[in-house]
């Protein structure tokens, strides 16, 4: 019988073989020690933001990489409202633990110019108004299809004629105790389906879903969806992100 | 004096192989750290449960609970390491002809079937081969499939906007990320027989995945080892 291996057989001298099987066998080992090594200087670097700083220089040049073919024209997938959880997922009080007063509650909007406009829930409601049925992704892995309404932000902005500050890279959002804050970059802020949300389910934000206005944004993950607004700013630099501050990921994409 | 060898193993492979391992093993263990977070899935019979993935031992064994960001940071720096080495793979194999060796064709199925006769004692004789038996090749294959898998299901847990395309491919995100699981411990399952395989096959074939060669002991020995 013919052998099929033939082609891939050679005679070669049993020296030579030696030789050639301890180089092979010293360059894996030293591999293998390059490999340790890496591994061990990776988790000695310092941190930060909480992520090992070569991991988070990574993170940031994920960001840089997938922000740069954003398509804010795709739009996050729409259910119908029988779709919608009745009993809508909690999974962070952060800002919203102490009581919020209806009646002095403005939303503070920081113009470039400093002057700082004072907006009230009902003035918001006069602006045109969009729901959403979508299902709402978490950074630990769960998603639920949940109903809010609210103006989209980009209505928001173009009514208050912030166009100056639609210009800068980022918008930042934190709660009026300022014990959550989140930064988002402008061309997720403008995607057509982020909404200054006041309504979940048809009805006014309860008060552990942000009551009286929170960010959804269907673009990020849930921990860019800030719980009771308090104010707003416009930068070029990156605004402070709680759990960016935490070791995660700033972008949060999607 | 002259020994005979086969070339088995071209130097690329083998740097792909061997920088693979470490990568794979690493996005087990940062998937699973991000997995904890949320960890719904289970094998259940009817009413029963049979197993949860995972019980909380193996968390605590591994030190896995409370990871999520770090998990996160190593899983998306070390993706384009896993991604990158893949594709290298996949086109070194398609351009030099290498796949060859390693696609299954219509008789490797057979021979695979003949191949498990073999290695469960059932059958003594072994079909021959060239470099890989039926059943490597279906492995070897799949394996690759399944890389792919884990890349699409991946970018439509990561970006399910951007590369709606990928979540509709894989059914909507909840499905993503069932797919990306399973085919997570399907690599987990690979590895476990890949082991065993090796281990069986003896010190002359693991050696040519370093080497690249495998040596005859004799030359009249025609025949030598599967891998």
């Amino acid at each position: 019988m013919k052998n099929p291996n033939s082609k891939l057989e050679e005679f070669v001298d049993a020296k030579s073989i030696k030789r050639k099987s301890v180089v092979a066998f010293c360059i894996f080992f030293l591999m293998l020690v390059v490999g340790f090594a890496t591994w061990k200087w990776i988790n000695n670097q310092p941190t930060d933001q909480g992520a090992l700083r070569p991991l988070r220089k990574v993170l940031d040049v994920n960001e840089k990489f997938f922000s740069a073919f954003f398509d804010s024209t795709k739009l996050v997938k729409e259910y119908p409202l029988s779709a919608a959880a009745k009993k809508v997922r909690v999974n962070g009080i952060e800002g919203i633990r102490d009581n919020v007063d209806e009646d002095t509650w403005r939303l503070n909007v920081i113009k470039d110019n400093g002057d700082t406009l004072k907006i009230t829930l009902d003035e918001i409601k006069l602006l045109p108004k969009k729901n959403i049925v979508f299902d709402f992704k978490c950074i630990e892995g769960w998603s639920q299809v949940t109903h809010w309404a609210g103006v989209p932000l980009k209505e928001f902005m173009k009514h208050y004629h912030l166009k100056n500050e639609a210009m800068k890279k980022y918008v930042g959002l934190s709660t009026p105790d300022h014990g959550y804050y989140v930064g988002i970059d402008m061309p997720s802020a403008l995607h057509p389906q982020t909404l200054l949300c006041y309504e979940m389910n048809g009805k006014a934000l309860p008060k552990i879903q942000g009551y009286p206005l929170r960010l959804i944004i269907p673009v990020k993950y849930g921990v860019k969806h800030l719980k009771r607004i308090g104010t707003m700013y416009f930068s070029d630099k990156k605004p402070a992100d709680y759990w960016a501050e935490r070791g995660y990921d700033y972008y949060t994409g999607h | 004096m002259k020994k005979k060898i086969l070339h088995k193993h071209p130097l690329v492979i083998r740097w792909f192989h061997w920088l693979n391992f470490p990568i794979l093993a690493l996005m087990i263990w940062s998937g699973l750290l991000i997995y904890w977070a949320n960890d719904v899935y289970k094998i259940s019979f009817g009413q029963t449960l049979v197993f949860h993935f995972f019980p909380e031992n193996f968390y605590k064994t591994f030190n896995i609970s409370f990871h999520l960001a770090e998990g996160m940071s190593w899983h998306f720096a070390l993706m384009w390491l896993f991604f990158i080495n893949g594709i290298l793979y996949v086109a070194y194999t398609l351009i030099s002809g290498e796949w060859r060796y390693l696609l299954p064709d219509k008789n490797s199925f057979k021979e695979a079937w003949q191949v498990l006769l073999h290695d469960l004692h059932i059958r003594k004789f072994h079909p021959t081969q060239i470099k890989y038996n039926g059943a490597q090749k279906i492995a070897y294959t799949l394996i690759i499939v399944m890389g792919v898998g884990s890349i699409v299901s991946g970018l439509a847990i990561y970006k399910p906007v951007q590369f709606n395309w990928a979540m509709n491919v894989c059914g909507g995100y909840g499905n993503a990320r069932g797919i990306h699981f399973i085919l997570t411990i399907g690599y987990v399952l690979f590895f476990l027989v890949h082991i065993v395989q090796v281990i069986r096959a003896g010190w002359n074939n693991f050696q040519a995945m370093v080497t690249g060669f495998e040596i005859f002991k004799s030359t009249k020995a025609e025949q030598h080892e599967e891998s």
